[in-house]
This record gives C-alpha cells, sequence and structure tokens, in this order.
C-alpha cells in the first residue's frame, strides 16, 4: 500500500505533540500565574537594566548568561531574593551577598520572566508553612537524608562539591527560597520536580530544616554541626590545652 | 620480746591501720611503694591525663551499659526527639536516643564518655610524643615503648568500636569504609568481611560483636597493657631531665606518699572536672542529627573521629584509578597503598627504638633524658612523622577545608598529596638544622657565657663587652649529653663486610655526622684560662635590661 507523503509529517507531528503534551502534564510544569501588564512591564524595565547584558535583551541568553526563557518566577525569586543575582564575579559559583531590590521589585522581574515562557512559579503558602497536623517531620528528615544530606550535611550545615562549587549551609534561608531551590535547581544543584518529591515532601522537607535550625540545641554548643572534625580540634586546642596548662602549673610548684 | 615496748596508737586512723597492718602487712607494701621516687615535670603527667580519661571512660560506660541495646532488629521509634517519632530504625539506635533524650543524665554521660575517649587518645598520643622526643624509650625502656605502642592501638581500636555502636547514619558510613577496606584484600578479604559482618554487609550481626570488642575485650586488653607498662614504669624507675646530681644511676624528686598520692589524687579529679565541663557545654556527636542507618545515604561532612582520621585521609589521597587485575582477581592500589602504607608507618613507629639502638650500637642505660636538640637527627625524624601523620590527619578533613576557607576541593586535595611526599622532608631538614643551630648556642653559651650587652672600657683602653658566664647547675645541663659519632662498617670474623654492616654504617653516618661534641672539661678550662680573671671592674647601679627579671 502506498502511503500518502503528508502521512509521515502527521504521524511525526502526532507524535511530538502526545510526548511534549505527556511530559508537560507529567512533569506537572505550574503555569505562571497571572500578572497584571503594568508588572510585567516594570519587570522589563528592571531587567533591560541589570539583567539583559548577560542574560540578552528578550532573556534569550548571552555571553556569560544562560537564557531565562522557561525557568519560571521561582527562578527568579531565589537568584535574586537570595542575592545571588546580579552576580558579583565569575567562577565555580556564585555567593550569596546583600539583597539588591525590593520585593516589588523583585517580583515585578519574576513576573516578566514568567511571561517569557511557562515555567515554575513562587510555591504557594499552603506548603512553606512548617506546622500542622498533617506535616511529617520524620518523613520529611528521612528525605532529606535520601535526597540532600550527601551534599548539604545531616543538618545543612554545607559541603564541598568538586572543583571549587559547594552545597551552601541551609540555615537562616526561608522556606520560600528552599522550595523554590529544588523546584529550580539552581547553580549545581540537581532539579527535584513534582513527580520526584511531591509539594508536600518539599513542605515536610523544610519543616524537618526548620525544625533543626530553630530547636534548642540539647547537647549544648554544637561547634557549627560539621561532625568529627570540629570535635577532634576541640579537644586538642582547648581540652588538652587547658589540661597541659594545668599539668604546667602542678608541674611549676616543685621549682 | 621480753619487754614490752609495744605502742597501741590512740587515733581512730592509727587504729585503723594498725589493724590492716596485722592482718595483711600492709606496712611492708606501702614502704617499698610509699618512697618510690618520682621527678617532677609538666610533661611527665600527660600519661596521668591519658590514663585517667581512661577511668572516667570506665565509669561513664558503665553507666551507658545499663540503658544500650546491641541489636539491629528493627523497631519504630517512640521516643520524644520528634524529627524521628515513628522512624524505622534498629534497636540498637533507639535505644542510643533514649539514652540521649529520655533517660535523666543520659545524655551527660555520652557526651562526657564521648570527649573522655577523644582526650585518652590524644593524651596518649601526646605522651608517646614527649617519650620519643626525649629518648625516654632508649634501654632499658624499649619493651615498655612497645606496650605504650599498642595501648595505643588498643586505644584506637577501643575508641572505633565505640563510635560504631549507636549504629546511626555517620556510623554506619564509618563501616561501610572497614568493609570496603576489607574486601580490597586480595583473595582473602571477601571472606574476611563476611564473617565479621556475619555475611553481607550491613547485615544484623555487627552491632553485638562491636559491642562484646567494646565493653570486654578491648577494655580488658587495655587494662592489662596498662598494668604491665605501670610496672614497667616502676621496674625501670622515672626517667629524668638533665640536671645537677641527676644521672644515669640514680632518680631524684619527690616520694609517692605523700607527695604524689595527693598530687596525683588531685590531678584525676581536676581532670574529670574538665571532662564534665566540656560534656557539659559541648555537643558531641549528636547521633539524632545523622538519624537512623541506611545502607545509601551518605552526608557530606562524614568522618571519622580524629584517631582514625589520618587512615581516612590515607584513602582520600590515594590516587584513584590504579586497580590492576591479576589472575582474575581485581587489586584495587586506591585502598591498597593507603592500607600498606599506614601499615608500614606504625611499624616503624613500634621499631623505632630497636632501629636506634642497632644504629648507635649503645648498650648502656639510659635515664637521663635527651634534650630534642641534643639528639638532631633522633628529633628530625620526630618532626617528619609528625608532619607525615598530620598531612594525612588533615587529608581527612579536605572537604571541610574547601568549604569553610572557600577554597577549590581538587586543589585541597593535590595540595596535600604533594605535601605528604615533601612536607617530612622538609621538616626533617629544618628540625635537624634548628636543632644543631641550638647545640652551638648552648655551646657558646658554656663556653664563653652571655652576651650581657654592656660594654665597658678597661683601664687601659680596651673595649670589651661582659659576658656573664652561667652558673654551674645551668652549665650541666649545656654539657650534659652523650656524644656518638660515626661507626664504620668493620669486617666480621671471617673478614668480610657483610650488607649488614655496611647498611648500619651508611645509617650511622646519616645519624652523626653533622654533630656538635658537647664541651669537653679541656676546652672549658682553656676557654675560661683566656680572658680569666674575669675584668674588675664596677657594676653599674642599674642592672642591664636583658638581666631584669631573670632568677
Amino acid at each position: 500500500m502506498r502511503r500518502r507523503p503528508w502521512a509521515i509529517g502527521f504521524v511525526i507531528f502526532l507524535g511530538l505533540v502526545l510526548s511534549g503534551g505527556g511530559y508537560a502534564a507529567a512533569t506537572n510544569v505550574v503555569q505562571a500565574e497571572v500578572s497584571s501588564a503594568d508588572q510585567v512591564a516594570e519587570g522589563r524595565k528592571l531587567f533591560l537594566a541589570n539583567c539583559a547584558s548577560c542574560h540578552g535583551s528578550n532573556g534569550e541568553g548571552a555571553i556569560g548568561g544562560p537564557s531565562l526563557i522557561g525557568v519560571g518566577a521561582a527562578s527568579v525569586d531565589f537568584q535574586v531574593g537570595t542575592g545571588r543575582m546580579p552576580g558579583q564575579a565569575s567562577g565555580p559559583q556564585l555567593y550569596k551577598k546583600p539583597v539588591q531590590f525590593t520585593e516589588e521589585q523583585i517580583s515585578a522581574m519574576a513576573a516578566y520572566v514568567a511571561s517569557l515562557a511557562p515555567g515554575p512559579a513562587i510555591p504557594d503558602a499552603e506548603y512553606l508553612k512548617t506546622t500542622g497536623d498533617d506535616i511529617d517531620m520524620t518523613h520529611g528528615s528521612e528525605l532529606f537524608r535520601i535526597n540532600c544530606a550527601m551534599c548539604h550535611n545531616a543538618v545543612g550545615a554545607g559541603g564541598a562539591l568538586t572543583q571549587g562549587k559547594f552545597a551552601p549551609a541551609l540555615g537562616g534561608v526561608t522556606e520560600k527560597h528552599i522550595y523554590e531551590a529544588m523546584v529550580t535547581g539552581p547553580q549545581n544543584m540537581p532539579v527535584f520536580n513534582d513527580a520526584n518529591l511531591t509539594p508536600e515532601d518539599k513542605r515536610d522537607i523544610i519543616a524537618y530544616l526548620k525544625y533543626v535550625e530553630e530547636a534548642d540545641s540539647v547537647g549544648g554548643y554544637e561547634l557549627a554541626s560539621i561532625g568529627p572534625v570540629a570535635e577532634g580540634l576541640f579537644v586538642w586546642i582547648f581540652g588538652l590545652g587547658f589540661i597541659i596548662a594545668i599539668t604546667v602549673w602542678l608541674g611549676a610548684k616543685a621549682n | 620480746m621480753s619487754t614490752n615496748t609495744e605502742q597501741k596508737p590512740t587515733t581512730f586512723i592509727g587504729g585503723a591501720a594498725n589493724y590492716l597492718d596485722e592482718r595483711l602487712s600492709l606496712g611492708g607494701v606501702l614502704k617499698n611503694f610509699g618512697r618510690k621516687v618520682f621527678p617532677d615535670h609538666w610533661s611527665f603527667m600527660l600519661g596521668e591525663v591519658a590514663m585517667y580519661s581512661f577511668v572516667v571512660l570506665l565509669i561513664s560506660g558503665t553507666f551507658l551499659t545499663f540503658f544500650y541495646q546491641p541489636s539491629m532488629a528493627s523497631v519504630h521509634y517512640e521516643g520524644s526527639y520528634a524529627p524521628l517519632k515513628g522512624a524505622e530504625m534498629s534497636i540498637a539506635y533507639a535505644s542510643s536516643l533514649d539514652i540521649s533524650f529520655d533517660i535523666r543524665g543520659g545524655l551527660l554521660m555520652r557526651q562526657v564518655h564521648h570527649w573522655a575517649a577523644l582526650l585518652f587518645v590524644a593524651a596518649a598520643g601526646l605522651h608517646m610524643l614527649r617519650v620519643f622526643f626525649t629518648g625516654a624509650f632508649r634501654k632499658p625502656r624499649e619493651l615498655n615503648w612497645l606496650v605504650g605502642f599498642f595501648l595505643f592501638l588498643a586505644a584506637m581500636g577501643g575508641g572505633f568500636t565505640g563510635y560504631s555502636l549507636p549504629d546511626d547514619l555517620l556510623s554506619g558510613n564509618g563501616l561501610r569504609i572497614i568493609d570496603g577496606m576489607l574486601k580490597a584484600i586480595p583473595f582473602i578479604g571477601p571472606s574476611i568481611s563476611s564473617g565479621l559482618f556475619g555475611g553481607e554487609f550491613p547485615g544484623d550481626e555487627i552491632v553485638a560483636r562491636l559491642y562484646s570488642l567494646h565493653i570486654m575485650i578491648i577494655p580488658a586488653l587495655i587494662i592489662v597493657l596498662l598494668a604491665v607498662h605501670l610496672m614497667m614504669v616502676i621496674i625501670h624507675k622515672h626517667t629524668h631531665y638533665s640536671g645537677p646530681g641527676k644521672t644515669d644511676e640514680n632518680v631524684v624528686g619527690f616520694p609517692l606518699m605523700p607527695v604524689y598520692v595527693a598530687k596525683a589524687g588531685g590531678f584525676f579529679f581536676l581532670v574529670f572536672g574538665v571532662l564534665m565541663a566540656i560534656a557539659a557545654t559541648f555537643t558531641i556527636n549528636p547521633i539524632w542529627n545523622y538519624g537512623p542507618y541506611d545502607p545509601s545515604p551518605v552526608s557530606a561532612g562524614t568522618q571519622p573521629d580524629w584517631y582514625i582520621g589520618w587512615l581516612d585521609g590515607a584513602l582520600r589521597l590515594a590516587p584513584s584509578r590504579m586497580d590492576v587485575e591479576l589472575l582474575g582477581v581485581v587489586l584495587p592500589f586506591g585502598v591498597l597503598l593507603p592500607l600498606v602504607i599506614s601499615l608500614a608507618f606504625l611499624a616503624v613507629v613500634a621499631a623505632y627504638p630497636f632501629i636506634e639502638k642497632w644504629v648507635t650500637g649503645d648498650d648502656r642505660e639510659h635515664h637521663v633524658l635527651d634534650r630534642p636538640r641534643n639528639a638532631p637527627t633522633r628529633t628530625g625524624i620526630g618532626a617528619a612523622g609528625v608532619v607525615f601523620y598530620a598531612v594525612l590527619w588533615a587529608g581527612a578533613s579536605t572537604d571541610l577545608i574547601a568549604t569553610n576557607f572557600q577554597m577549590n576541593l581538587n586543589q585541597v586535595l593535590t595540595s596535600m598529596q604533594i605535601l605528604l611526599i615533601i612536607g617530612p622532608v622538609i621538616a626533617f631538614w629544618v628540625t635537624k638544622r634548628a636543632c644543631i643551630a641550638l647545640q652551638r648556642k648552648d655551646r657558646e653559651i658554656a663556653l664563653h657565657g652571655r652576651e650581657t650587652g654592656r660594654v665597658v672600657r678597661l683601664p687601659h683602653g680596651e673595649y670589651i663587652e661582659v659576658h656573664e658566664q652561667v652558673d654551674k647547675y645551668e652549665l650541666w645541663k649545656l654539657v650534659d649529653f652523650k656524644d656518638y659519632q660515626p661507626t664504620l662498617a668493620r669486617p666480621n670474623a671471617q673478614g668480610k663486610i657483610t650488607l649488614g654492616s655496611k647498611i648500619r654504617a651508611a645509617l650511622s653516618s646519616f645519624y652523626f655526622e653533622d654533630r656538635i661534641a658537647p664541651v669537653s672539661k679541656a676546652e672549658y678550662e682553656l676557654a675560661h684560662a683566656d680572658h680569666s680573671p674575669a675584668p674588675s671592674v664596677e657594676k653599674p647601679k642599674r642592672k642591664p635590661r636583658e638581666l631584669v627579671g631573670k632568677k
């Protein structure tokens, strides 16, 4: 049987629609929030003045900066909201620094970038609460150990990655920014999308982290929670140091 | 006795002592031990610190055994630490959490036990360094050095087995590394591993087995070795630092009764007090942070306790991708090399007194300690060893150095690899030259005295700087040391120069080629005949600044 020439084209088109649509449905990309045209216009102005030199005048990316099409509002809110953007200097990884924009300005830029293409949105407040009956901290701590602790340390004290990259400490990071980091995977972090960790899972992880951060230390001063290295240094410098001072005192009596 | 001269004690203590003496002849023992003389110096108390830490370990450890359960059976946690409520974990971990949160005083006991363990090994290590650098391991104390060495190993073993008992994520990761190292041993490794873990890692046996080792075998070993160690100290008598009247035939110091009994007793409570204060104020090993052991996750910043750190560092610094396949067996040199190097390092430490004795051929007994500068090569070797160990030790925290000082992890690692090889060489030469320079200074002071910076004009117009002669007590310290000279390789009875004697001659020249001889009597007299009598000029009323505050 002879196929018509457009049949192949139709099959390819159908395949693309199905796989693309299926992927979009499966990864559950949150549609950009409806924002006012004014806010988008304001965001575009700020974007052109502060971001376009690296990210391109339409967010398409340029030398030194990746494309921002499809990164979503969450990404902008995280990067600018933690002071990482605008970047201070190129290097293996950007450091946190004082935030340079007001909340409204950040929202405007986020709205503008979200208007370019759909992407992860700024999370709803219901996934950012850290107390409540439906929160399962045990589940959160287990997920944290399995997915996060290998880079961020068991209590989020941070850790080293290769070639100057690092996983930052998580103390003092707001609930919103932790959530956004998980859905957008900033810098060297992998993306934990909603199929991977559901919004409820993310909420439980955040609740665990906040518990660790806010709970009083039961054993006394924590020595930065970096484990046996700090303990070893402490015992050699202060423990043994103090004991040696005592031995010198005891030994000096005889002279 | 014909006449009744026996006096009955009148006080209660006297009566009690007399009661015991009449029944147990304690008087003789006390007379013997009570008059034992020990010299006084702060560096002689480091071993004591280790022993007192061990006593604290025994006391706090006993408390912990009342509540700890060494079982790997699974339970759901129902204690009071919120983020783990309902989590599945081993009974061992759950009982460790209970000790920390639900048993009164449990956390303090856990913390004091752990801090005491760290201090125990640290004080023992420092004590070993003191013995090494002062040459206290020389005849007749070589065997006691070996006993001490095994005590140190037992302390490391005791620490590691204890670290693994809570069955948390951190200690499980540590055990996984041990498992990996065992499995790397060619041919027999996998069998050793499955023998230890009772099957494939982690199994459900290991915690109970480590518990038996930790609370029974290793403490018993330490107690026995400690008893032998102390008995040898009594047999050999204690060493003392060089000084007037202190010789290889005597020991100068204070008697055990009453001076050291009081001093040592008080010192025990000071060490105990410091440990309790630390345990009450500083967290150690917060097991609740690490979570129950599960073979899949590994937390960043996973390190062993400090005394195992150098072994972890050796693993980290070893180059990877060095696997060789031989007869169908893969030899992972990235693991085997550190294993072999660490064992070789330990072997050299254990054998050092015997090596040095072979090189010097010195068969005399030594009870006067060396000042480190007077044995430049030994001190240099010691410094090289310390640097080698320290680089391996720091190698265990490459990741923390990188994050906390904002450096590149790979560059930190490479720097440490380079430092591991050249660091000890540099340390050896710098230390040896520094020792020789100090010896030169000592010689100068012994012969010509200290420069006072006071320039005077003699009646006939000559200007001289007044040198202050050291007194006889000081002089003794400067000149009292043994002078070794390099030996030559000599033929044996058959007239052949053996390889052994060649090596020995080479080592001997390595040790003693650069040396500063102590000032001899003739030299001293010559130096003083030259410009004596000392210039008889009136001393200025005000002392020169350099002298103010001395003596």
